[in-house]
């Protein structure tokens, strides 16, 4: 019978390779917390991102020409005569962006609920890792177009590591194979950019699942569902990643893909931030751009180098706000996970940071004016005490009682009825007589409602910060 | 695995050697590797100097041309200029140019061989841009004091028209003039210095 040939092409794979046992344990059998919220649909964004630009990546290779004569010609003739070019061009364009934008609200995630902390810590380096390949990636990846914005992003970047003492002007020359960026940087940028970073990238986020899978994920509430367990030895907040998350995953992936499209179809260069305008003119050796900045991923990176007067230490400030984040695991000394249990002075602190990488990232893309200037040493230097007053104020601060179990989450139901009340709070009924005679009842903005409603949501969001 | 009878100490010697004429193997097939990655003999050889006419010039003129792949500035100083410059000292960084990359025959007041006319290379001693040249006194972004200079658009770096760095910007050292040589009143040769023919 067909159905029996079948099952035994099955069975003669599953005698030879642990099929059945790999997607147990990582899929059907794998138990994950069951509280997961918006938060968590990042980390399976992320990895659909990285297929979308292996499989761009792959097709722009087959009409791109990595030579300094060609490279701007190519990309021009695949936007205009290559089929479809211009679909993929800017699916990997726009997939470079979202793959920060997404990683960035992945690594929030980790500071909101702790998932960095202890026994997560290599699972964080990892993520910090695949930060950094992906940051050269996407460096090396701006270049390949061959325009200005690209010849002169590559320049300055490169000679940052002639700011180190002694080896630096050597270490910069190796790195650029010429004594300017030239075609011998352009063809070793392609190199790695096309398969040595992409290897790498691959081979992190596998040490990530790895070690995720290991110690289990942590969740919206930080407490560990493994010390709470059935008598077969499940825990009892978990679920079976698939078909739980799988599905819930889609979801996510679905909501992704309508704001990708709509990107991609009207908005592909993002006024300038995802495709700089600079770049549509060929690379010129004699002159750089009148503005020059690097694309809004970087900004934030960007405008604490500029900040610092000094070269050198510049240059140090810029790798150190990076540094810091790899050691955010033994920074924070708080007893407690999530936000939810943290005190106040975590949540101020949290908010302060996250002004000052979105002010930083604004003013990367800014002229480096005086007063832009004053302003971006001011949150340079919030950024950093996020980080080193961490080991004081995470051990001085009063954190909340943990529960032993998973807590209830309000649900979508509870938040539409709770929306619907006070969307009645903030108006009137009016009834009006229509021409035809007819009775509808009209709704008016009521300004007292609307004040008790800003008293109670002011009230709400100082407590919140309690 | 049989342990009994077994010599451990021959063991540990021959997996401690193999480790070490590993470890050199490696360390060997390590060179090459990386050493490809210098810039090749073409790349090495690239950079013939560049002879530049100057019969042309105005008074104020910039002109740019390419050696070795980076631009290099000559630029006509007026006498209004030279006088300018004498009176910005005490805003600069390196004013004498002691920390700064010129030749000995423009290690002066002017950074030049004959004051009048200036030669650098056009990149900034910070991170390499390009800076703008902004000749105009006192425009309104670069302030009231401003006496005519380059300006580098990546992260503000200001020089005088004499490549000297104002103080208080990311630039480290003036920028750097590079060896070059008059072969007549009106020609320049960009890359030779003048004391590598007199020896
Ligand atoms: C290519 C980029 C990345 C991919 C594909 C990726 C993928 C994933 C996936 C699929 C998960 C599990 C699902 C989830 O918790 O959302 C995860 C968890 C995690 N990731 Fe990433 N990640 C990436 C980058 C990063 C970065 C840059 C960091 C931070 C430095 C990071 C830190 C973490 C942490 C701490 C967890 C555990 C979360 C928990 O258990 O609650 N990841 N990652
Ligand atoms: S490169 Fe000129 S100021 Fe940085």
């Amino acid at each position: 019978m067909k159905i029996n040939r079948f099952a035994g092409v099955g069975n003669w794979i599953l005698d030879r390779f642990p099929l059945a046992h790999l997607w147990n344990s990582h899929m059907a059998q794998y138990y994950a917390p069951k509280n997961f919220h918006f938060w968590y649909f990042f980390g399976s964004l992320a990895m659909l991102v990285l297929v979308n630009q292996f499989a761009t990546g792959i097709m722009l290779t087959i009409n791109y020409k990595p030579d300094a004569t060609l490279a701007f010609d190519s990309v021009e003739y695949i936007m205009r005569d290559v089929n479809w070019g211009w679909l993929i061009r800017y699916m990997h364009s726009t997939g470079a962006s979202a793959f920060f934008i997404v990683v960035y609200l992945h690594m929030f995630r980790g500071l909101l609920f702790g998932s960095f902390k202890h026994p997560r810590e290599l699972i964080w380096i990892f993520g910090m890792l695949l930060f950094v390949a992906l940051m050269a990636e996407a460096f090396m990846g701006y270049l390949l177009p061959w325009g200005q914005m690209s010849y002169w992003g590559a320049q300055v970047i490169i000679s940052l590591f002639s700011a180190i003492p002694i080896i630096g002007d050597d270490l910069s020359l190796w790195i650029r194979g010429d004594y300017v960026i030239s075609d011998a940087t352009l063809n070793r940028f392609f190199a790695f950019h096309v398969i040595a970073v992409p290897l790498a990238l691959v081979l992190l986020v596998f040490l990530h699942i790895v070690a995720l899978h290991e110690v289990g994920s942590n969740n919206p509430d930080g407490i560990e569902i493994k010390y709470t367990k059935d008598a077969n030895g499940i825990p009892l907040d978990g679920i079976p990643f698939h078909p739980y998350y799988t599905v819930k995953d889609l979801v996510g992936v679905g909501v992704f893909l309508i704001f990708f499209a709509a990107i991609i179809f009207y908005w592909p260069e993002m006024g300038g931030y995802f495709l700089e305008h600079a770049n549509f003119i060929p690379a010129d050796p004699m002159k750089t751009p009148e503005h020059i900045a690097p694309v809004w991923y970087f900004t934030p990176f960007y405008a604490i180098l500029r900040a610092i007067p000094d070269k050198f230490a510049g240059v140090i400030g810029m790798f150190g706000s990076i540094v810091v984040l790899f050691l955010l695991p033994w920074l924070d000394r708080s007893p407690v996970k999530s936000i939810r249990y943290r005190g106040g002075i975590y949540k101020k602190a949290l908010a302060i940071f996250v002004i000052s990488f979105v002010v930083l990232g604004y003013l990367g893309t800014q002229p480096a004016t005086h007063g832009a200037t004053i302003v971006a040493r001011i949150f340079t230097t919030l950024y950093f005490c996020f980080f080193l007053l961490m080991p004081i104020y995470t051990r001085w601060e009063k954190t909340k009682p943990v529960p032993d179990r998973l807590t209830k989450t309000t649900s979508l139901d509870d938040r539409m009825l709770a929306f619907a009340a006070t969307f009645d709070q903030v108006t009137v009924k009016q009834p009006i007589t229509t021409k035809s005679g007819k009775v509808i009842n009209m709704r008016k903005p009521d300004a007292k409602g609307i004040l008790i409603v800003i008293i109670r949501l002011t009230k709400r969001l100082k407590e919140s910060f309690d | 695995m049989i342990n009994e009878g077994v010599d451990k100490s021959k063991r540990q010697f021959l997996t401690s050697a193999l480790t070490v004429v590993g470890a050199i193997g490696t360390g060997y097939l390590a060179v090459p590797f990386l050493a490809q990655m210098q810039p090749s003999v073409k790349a090495m050889a690239a950079g013939a100097p560049v002879e530049v006419d100057l019969s042309k010039m105005e008074p104020g003129q910039l002109l740019r041309v390419a050696w070795r792949g980076k631009p290099v500035w000559i630029l006509n100083r007026t006498p209004k200029v030279l006088d300018d410059l004498k009176s910005l000292d005490d805003q600069l960084s390196d004013p004498l140019s002691q920390a700064s990359l010129q030749p000995t025959s423009s290690k002066n007041h002017f950074r030049s061989i004959k004051p009048e006319l200036f030669v650098a290379l056009g990149l900034c001693t910070h991170l390499g841009c390009s800076p703008t040249f902004r000749p105009e006194i006192a425009p309104s972004d670069l302030g009231a004091q401003w006496k005519g200079g380059f300006f580098c658009p990546c992260h503000g770096s200001k020089f005088d028209l004499a490549g000297r760095v104002y103080s208080g910007v990311p630039a480290p050292t003036n920028l750097e003039v590079p060896p070059y040589r008059y072969l007549s009143d009106t020609r320049l040769i960009i890359g030779e210095a003048p004391e590598e023919k007199a020896a």
